[in-house]
């Protein structure tokens, strides 16, 4: 009894801070003012600030037809999918617009995950795109998502290493050219041999560019998906990646090596050849610029077309990039595809390649002269996309890829006669549910 | 024999009797026991029991998060996938490996560190004890970023450092292979949790009487005596307790592996499984059937440790 009368003010505090509680954890927990209805949410994975550059000048451009918010995705292109994937599944609303890799795009797609991109928007944006970008966009003949921007990997090679080999690099090279002329004069290839996605981006290529494939029916469902690993193709592949892990040609570092470990070590004495993305050319002249790096070593530094498997057979280079989807559960689906169609513009592709260097899918962004200017080898990589084999187009690629890492991993112990037919086993086995990945 | 039964019965009859007889003041205790621990009881099944039976639930399914509509009811066909598996095996190899071997190497390097605080003079003590537990402070994953990154062959600086022991030379890429890799993951995972474990050891250290030890060296005990019939026996369920919550932290490893090499190599460990089942293959299905079997070795593990012993905890805590 004592007690109540202090007990009461004491509970109204009490009430009044679980109240104040509540609220404030409802409006931080995003339950606060909803969005303004034309508020676009683009998910972009990490750049040097160009995707939200681009958004920003597209809200203004549509005079307050829509607003663009960036929301930031990991930065690994796997735990982007794997994100997007449960986002999508659970049917998140907020999926407006998304930077997607075009391996990717085929298992979102399947399901029904991304909105069907309407005639007359395919039609404007995919005008002057080059080929191989078209590929990494389209799924069972049907463009799913808008090309954004393109990725390749070309050939760089250091000019004394080449010129001492006696090699002409205006005429394309092959792959059993520059082993030759690394092992001669005891240098590094720079290649990327860790068990990672760069692993299957070599495979692919190496395969592609001797005629053949990785897989032969893409659209199958998942037990009647067939293989082509066992190939002529996959037994020159397996050549080509056992010989540079046996005879140490890749560095010590070859078994962990990923695509900054091959341009550091590219960057060293040691340096020779190397199969890369254009991201090189910025970073290697920053580094210069930041004194870490001799400018002599840019100098050295030549580009061409990503090595040929086979002599005289045109090269398959790797394909990447971004292209942009919408989300089937978005609010904004028409919005969101306006929003696109400003994002897309050959003009923003070229402002966004020399300030982010990632290069345009669209033909018209490579006449934009800063692109020249900034990037000398703009015509190798435009040359290199009109070539470029994406990689399998299935919605179980993440099955493929991962089967092949695990078995053509580490080069040194790649074997031309058991490593493709044991991936191809052993890839068939985990597709058909029989076995763990 | 019936007149065993009948004393047994007579004594049963009087526990009863007794049971009956619990005072107000005990019942009330009771009662405000189960009020204050109740909430935290209910929280604690609602956080932990229904994740669990969602996880057995979507186990007996053939379930891909972006194939919803092939969803497909199963029974226990994914539990007979997984253990037909070799990967399951070899990952439960290397599991329990690591647990072993760290679980071991962190008792003798805690139980150390533990003699150490426990004899150092009071006013070294408090600065010792910090400094020990410095690693332990250290968020895991920034910790295995900082191994990581020691030992890469591109930016570590341990083989410049110790290349002058045999076997280690600036061409030593450790994360290239199963044993350099895996031995690299349980230093890191040693060097880490051994002040834990060390703490706890000192905790147990700090509990045998002192009189005991006292009348042992008087009656000529050597050092090695006291310790093994003396301290150790008396620090019995301290030890337990260091063991099984280290043992089940190291079965449970997981950002060490993954910052590390991501289970290339033949380092991949359960947790590391099940986590690229579920959440990289969005199999969700597949992936429940490995975490439901995670949790039964995690249950496994504590009861052998806890039936090992021969400790209860409980037990002494009511001054049986």
């Amino acid at each position: 009894m004592p007690n109540q009368p202090a007990g009461k003010p004491a509970r109204k505090r009490v009430t009044a801070a679980m109240f104040t509680l509540i609220a404030s954890s409802l409006v931080l927990s995003g339950c606060g003012p909803a969005q303004a209805d034309n508020t676009l949410t683009w998910y972009i994975n990490p750049d040097d600030g160009g995707q939200a550059a681009i958004a920003e000048k597209c809200t203004e451009e549509s005079g307050g037809e829509y607003r663009i918010e960036t929301s930031l995705l990991p930065s690994d292109a796997a735990a982007q999918r794997e994100q997007l994937a449960r986002r999508l599944a659970a049917g998140d609303a907020s999926l407006d617009i998304m930077s997607i890799d075009p391996p990717f795009i085929p298992e979102l797609a399947e399901p029904g995950f991304l909105a069907p991109i309407p005639e007359d928007v395919a039609e404007r944006t995919t005008k002057n795109v080059l080929e191989g970008a078209m590929a990494g966009a389209t799924w069972k003949d049907e463009l799913v998502a808008v090309p954004f921007w393109a990725n390749t990997q070309i050939l760089w090679y250091r000019k004394s290493v080449a010129e001492a080999a006696g090699l002409d690099m205006s005429k394309p090279v092959t792959w059993k050219q520059i082993m030759d002329a690394a092992m001669e004069q005891d240098k590094y290839l720079g290649v990327q041999g860790a068990q990672a996605e760069s692993m299957t981006v070599w495979v692919n290529a190496l395969i592609e560019s001797s005629g053949g494939e990785i897989l032969k029916n893409p659209e199958a469902p998942a037990d009647e998906l067939e293989l082509g690993l066992t190939s002529d193709a996959g037994r020159t592949a397996a050549e080509i990646i056992g010989t540079i892990g046996d005879e140490g040609l890749g560095g010590p570092g070859l078994a962990t090596s990923t695509e900054n470990d091959s341009m550091i070590q590219f960057q060293s004495d040691k340096g020779s050849f190397m199969v890369n993305y254009p991201f090189v050319w910025p970073a290697t002249k920053a580094a210069v610029e930041a004194g870490t790096l001799e400018q002599s070593v840019l100098d050295d530094i030549g580009w061409a077309l990503y090595p040929q498997t086979v002599d005289g057979q045109d090269t398959a280079p790797p394909l990447g990039g971004i292209n942009l989807a919408v989300g089937a559960q978005s609010d904004n689906v028409e919005l969101a595809y306006k929003a696109i169609e400003c994002i897309v513009q050959p003009e923003n592709q070229a402002t966004y390649f020399v300030t982010n260097g990632n290069p345009p899918s669209n033909v018209e962004a490579y006449k934009d002269p800063r692109v020249e200017k900034q990037f000398p080898m703009a015509p190798t990589i435009r040359d290199s996309l009109e070539l470029a084999a994406p990689r399998p187009q299935t919605p179980y690629y993440n099955e493929i890829s991962t089967g092949i890492q695990q078995t053509w991993s580490p080069p040194g112990g790649v074997e031309p006669d058991i490593t493709p037919a044991e991936s191809e086993d052993f890839i068939t086995a985990v597709l058909r549910g029989e076995k763990l990945l | 024999m019936s007149h065993e039964t009948a004393t047994d019965q007579k004594h049963a009859g009087q526990h009863r009797k007794q049971k009956k007889y619990v005072s107000e003041r005990a019942k009330s205790e009771k009662r405000l026991g189960w009020l204050l621990a109740g909430p935290a009881f209910i929280m604690m099944l609602l956080v932990t029991l229904y994740p669990i039976l969602q996880a057995f639930f979507d186990s007996l399914f053939a379930f891909r998060l972006t194939a919803p509509d092939e969803r497909e009811f199963i029974w226990f066909a994914n539990y007979i996938t997984v253990l037909g598996d070799s990967v399951w095996w070899r990952d439960f190899g290397v599991t329990v490996i690591i647990t072993v071997i760290t679980v071991a190497v962190e008792l003798v390097l805690g139980f150390a560190l533990a003699i150490v605080m426990n004899k150092a003079i009071k006013s070294l003590r408090g600065l010792l004890r910090t400094a020990i537990l410095v690693p332990y402070g250290i968020i895991t994953v920034v910790s295995a970023y900082a191994w990581f990154y020691a030992f890469d062959i591109n930016s570590g600086y341990v083989n410049s450092w110790f290349g002058w022991l045999p076997g280690i030379d600036q061409d030593l890429n450790w994360f290239a292979e199963f044993w350099p890799s895996l031995s690299v993951i349980m230093a890191s995972e040693i060097w880490k949790t051994t002040p834990f474990i060390s703490l706890l050891l000192l905790a147990g250290l700090s509990q045998v009487p002192g009189e005991l030890t006292e009348a042992a060296e008087v009656d000529g005990a050597s050092w090695w005596e006291r310790m093994r019939k003396v301290i150790i026996p008396n620090m019995k369920a301290a030890i337990m307790v260091a063991v099984l919550f280290r043992a089940l932290d190291a079965f449970r490893i997981f950002d060490n592996v993954f910052i590390m090499t991501n289970g290339a190599h033949g380092t991949e460990v359960l947790s590391l499984l099940a986590y690229r089942t579920s959440i990289t293959r969005l199999e969700i299905g597949l992936g429940s059937a490995i975490s439901v079997l995670l949790f039964i070795c995690v249950l496994i593990i504590s009861f052998i440790a806890v039936k090992g012993f021969k400790v209860d905890l409980a037990g002494s805590q009511e001054g049986k």
